[in-house]
């Protein structure tokens, strides 16, 4: 099963929505032993750092992030729970992530318009399996503050051009997560959480409704 | 790179599409779900529904169909028209609209764009100006009630300032005076409201043409263009209207 991980942000519905999209089921849910049996795990979010590190903490579910992620599950981070994976942000000042990631999480510069709201191009530096039918340099749907900031180089998957070049996308592993919202960057997108479906069960091919035809 | 938009509007009465219903093979036209899921196959950036329903039912209609939109869309969507409390908003939100647009009731208090921005933050929160021009020389534009009927004497472009500065993550700016011509978007109106804000821009009102979308972000700076006729009418796809813009230099997705 698929695990959506639910710590009372918005945007779940949507991602689980996604996932039917694509022909897979995922629960959406806070139960940490639900976690343990889940074959892959979803972490989304919007809302501020500081606060969704808490409501983390206090559903208990800190700890069965960490240890499911280092017992290798397939782990997909959206928007926020991209950056939850890193060491700390500045935008919660004292306030430590999962740091599954190294590095921390920078507001964007004053240079550019912030929030970063629209279509953006990721490009992808290297070969990923959630990238599979996905061209370099596709759009997808942004809406953010803050970026990521990897220390260690090879952690990067995507980059992103607004202003500055930023880190759209990581891969580590069994984790991976992205700045934009899959969910609502279209065809895509969608595709991208079909690969997420690919990699955490093997073998498995989608029903096909993400090729074109919606009727 | 950051992409331009391409916005189709839907008007939506008692949950039915009104205007946007000429797709030749559709099943059911008047859909709003089922005509949004086509303007996403065809490559449409965002989604606004233009809630036109007059009567008591509306809040429950237009929440309804925030949640159907939501089951079905995979590409950002906003709710507009009679919005007025923070528990509309929140009511739409919550049902999964992206964001909610706002118009005579933030004019009427400008304080509801702080209350939702603070606690939905300023990405969801779009402030719709509809502005007519007053006075040519200098050039001069109020901002309009009820669909451009009743003026409110206030200056557009020093209210967007104001919208954004209470919260406003966006303006959907519609030119009263170019809304249904085919004309073009009023340039000067637009170029007036980019240059007063730092928030992305959406110019509304006038397209006739392929060219108008490039002439209003070209010279004007608009960050997306929205959009009714030419592409419920099926003169143009939106591929079209995106090829063309490419041609021109503007990047977009396609």
């Amino acid at each position: 099963m698929l695990y959506v991980i639910d710590y009372g942000s918005g945007n779940l519905r949507s991602v689980q929505k996604a996932f039917e999209r694509v022909g897979v089921h995922a629960e959406v849910g806070s139960d940490p032993r639900r976690m343990s049996d889940a074959k892959g795990l979803v972490l989304p979010g919007v809302g501020a750092f500081g606060a969704a590190m808490a409501d983390l903490e206090r559903r208990g579910l800190v700890e069965p992030i960490v240890e499911r992620i280092a017992a290798g599950v397939p782990f997909l981070g959206v928007c926020l729970g991209l950056q939850l994976l890193f060491e700390r942000s500045e935008e919660s000042p004292g306030v430590a992530g999962l740091g599954i990631i190294r590095g921390d999480v920078r507001r964007l510069p004053d240079t550019v318009k912030v929030p970063h709201i629209g279509w953006n191009q990721a490009d992808i530096l290297r070969d990923c399996d959630l990238f599979d039918g996905i061209p370099d340099s596709s759009a997808f749907y942004f809406v953010h503050s803050y970026v990521v900031v990897p220390t260690r180089p090879a952690d990067v998957l995507t980059t992103t051009e607004y202003g500055v070049t930023f880190v759209s996308g990581v891969s580590f592993e069994n984790v991976a997560a992205f700045q934009f919202h899959p969910e609502k960057s279209s065809i895509l997108g969608l595709r991208v959480y079909e690969n997420f479906a690919r990699r955490v069960y093997e073998g498995w091919e989608p029903a096909g409704a993400v090729e074109g035809d919606d009727a | 790179m950051h992409l331009k938009r391409i916005i189709p509007c839907l008007d939506v009465d008692k949950g039915r599409v009104v205007k946007g219903t000429n797709f030749v093979d559709i099943r059911d036209a008047g859909d709003p779900v089922e005509l949004a899921s086509r303007y996403d196959l065809e490559g449409a950036d965002e989604l606004v529904f233009l809630d036109i329903t007059a009567s008591h039912e509306k809040r429950d209609t237009i929440v309804e169909l925030a949640r159907h939109c939501a089951e079905e869309l995979f590409i950002p969507f906003t709710i507009g028209g009679g919005i007025r409390t923070e528990d509309d908003v929140r009511a739409l939100l919550n049902a999964g609209a992206d964001k909610v647009s706002l118009n005579s009731a933030a004019l009427n208090d400008p304080g509801v764009l702080a209350v939702c921005a603070r606690r939905y933050g300023s990405q969801c929160i779009v402030v719709a100006i509809d502005a007519k021009q007053v006075s040519a020389d200098p050039p001069r534009w109020e901002a309009f009630l009820n669909g451009g009927r009743v003026s409110t004497g206030r200056d557009a472009v020093a209210w967007a300032r104001e919208a954004v500065a209470q919260g406003a993550g966006e303006i959907l700016l519609t030119s009263m005076d170019r809304d249904g011509t085919k004309d073009g978007y009023d340039i000067p109106l637009t170029r007036a409201v980019v240059q007063a804000v730092n928030v992305p821009v959406i110019a509304s009102g006038g397209a006739g043409t392929l060219d108008h979308l490039v002439e209003v972000v070209r010279d004007a700076g608009a960050d997306a263009v929205l959009a009714a006729s030419i592409f419920h009418y099926h003169e143009y796809t939106i591929r079209e209207a995106k090829e063309h813009m490419a041609a021109a230099g503007i990047p977009v997705r396609i």
